[in-house]
């Protein structure tokens, strides 16, 4: 198994790292509904997505949260973004094969990508 | 129905949080001569009385129609009542609460085990501030995964870090290739 003296130099290049981002705040954010009925449809694989592209691209703005159930379980998993200025979007019935053209469309460009969203759904 | 033992574990693991618990311990023991699985969950949280463990049980007992019902608990006792074992929910307010689950290692309904690494970090993730231990067994091979430890090293990093849960994910993933490929 990996030692704790991976994690140790792990944790020095993080150190370093951090100094040069420190004062950017998580000024986006990305909920993640993680109820029951949401892990039942897959939401964990959705999250990981999430943390995987963002942490990938670098993107240090950006906050993933989970929250409780998002209130329409049939749409599950559901997944809320929420920027400074603009409305809310929410994207249902999310797989992890979507998540990366979230993240560069809306996270990125601003570009909402409409097809996800709750509003081409229903 | 969650298709995966291990997102019953995330589910039932996140009502320990939601309960204000410190630390979360996690037990997944297989023993192959007994034909045996058992998944604990404990948790140093608010607890439950008597009447709040029935009505979590069960979802169709209820002594207020006002409280919503959840459905975590339910399923995953029935998961394991599926396999021809058993469930127990052991809570004392103020105390904690420790949720039991044996399953039919090899019945034909048990469900697979599934991502544990990725189900564990989904619960560090939004919760850096509270400490789990996962223990795994196959027969004779274990390893345990202590967040104690590691904050001791991290040093005010926080666990919640995409780099840090991934060094989690890969040493849990590592240590159930080393217990003969797990469960
Ligand atoms: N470990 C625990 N400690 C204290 N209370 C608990 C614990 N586990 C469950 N409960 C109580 O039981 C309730 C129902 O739990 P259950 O997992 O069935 O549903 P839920 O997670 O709240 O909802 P959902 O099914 O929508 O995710 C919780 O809201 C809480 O009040």
């Amino acid at each position: 198994m990996k030692s704790i003296a991976e994690l140790k130099a792990l944790r020095d290049q993080m150190q370093a790292k951090m100094n040069v981002r420190d004062s950017e705040d998580g000024s986006i954010r990305v909920v993640v509904g993680m109820a029951t009925c949401g892990i039942a449809a897959g939401a964990r694989p959705v999250l990981n997505a999430f943390v995987e592209e963002i942490n990938k691209r670098g993107l240090k703005n950006v906050t993933v949260t989970q929250t409780g159930c998002l209130g329409v379980c049939r749409l599950e998993p559901m997944v809320e973004v929420m920027m400074p200025g603009e409305e809310k979007v929410t994207y249902v019935k999310l797989t992890a094969e979507m998540v990366p053209t979230i993240v560069a469309s809306h996270l990125v460009n601003k570009q909402v990508v409409k097809e996800y969203t709750i509003g081409a759904a229903e | 129905m969650m298709p995966e033992l291990s997102l019953n574990i995330l589910d039932v693991a996140k009502n320990s949080v939601t309960a204000g618990a410190t630390l979360i311990q996690i037990g997944v023991t297989a023993d192959t001569a007994a034909d045996q699985l058992k998944i604990s969950i404990t948790d140093n949280g608010c607890g439950m009385d008597e009447q709040t463990v029935r009505r979590v049980t069960d979802p169709f007992y209820t002594t207020r129609t006002t409280r919503k019902v959840g459905l975590g608990v339910p399923f995953f006792k029935m998961a394991a009542e599926m396999t021809g074992g058993s469930f127990a929910i052991d809570s004392r307010p103020g105390e904690g609460t420790a949720v039991r689950a044996v399953f039919g290692l090899r019945h034909i309904d048990r469900m697979p085990m599934g991502d544990l690494a990725a189900s564990f970090c989904t619960l560090l993730q939004p919760n850096p501030e509270v400490d789990f231990v996962l223990t795994y067994a196959v027969d004779d091979h274990g390893f345990t995964i202590d967040t104690r430890e590691y904050r001791a090293v991290l040093e005010g990093l926080s666990l919640g870090e995409p780099e840090v849960l991934a060094f989690i994910a890969e040493q849990i993933r590592e240590g159930m290739r080393e217990c003969g490929g797990g469960v």
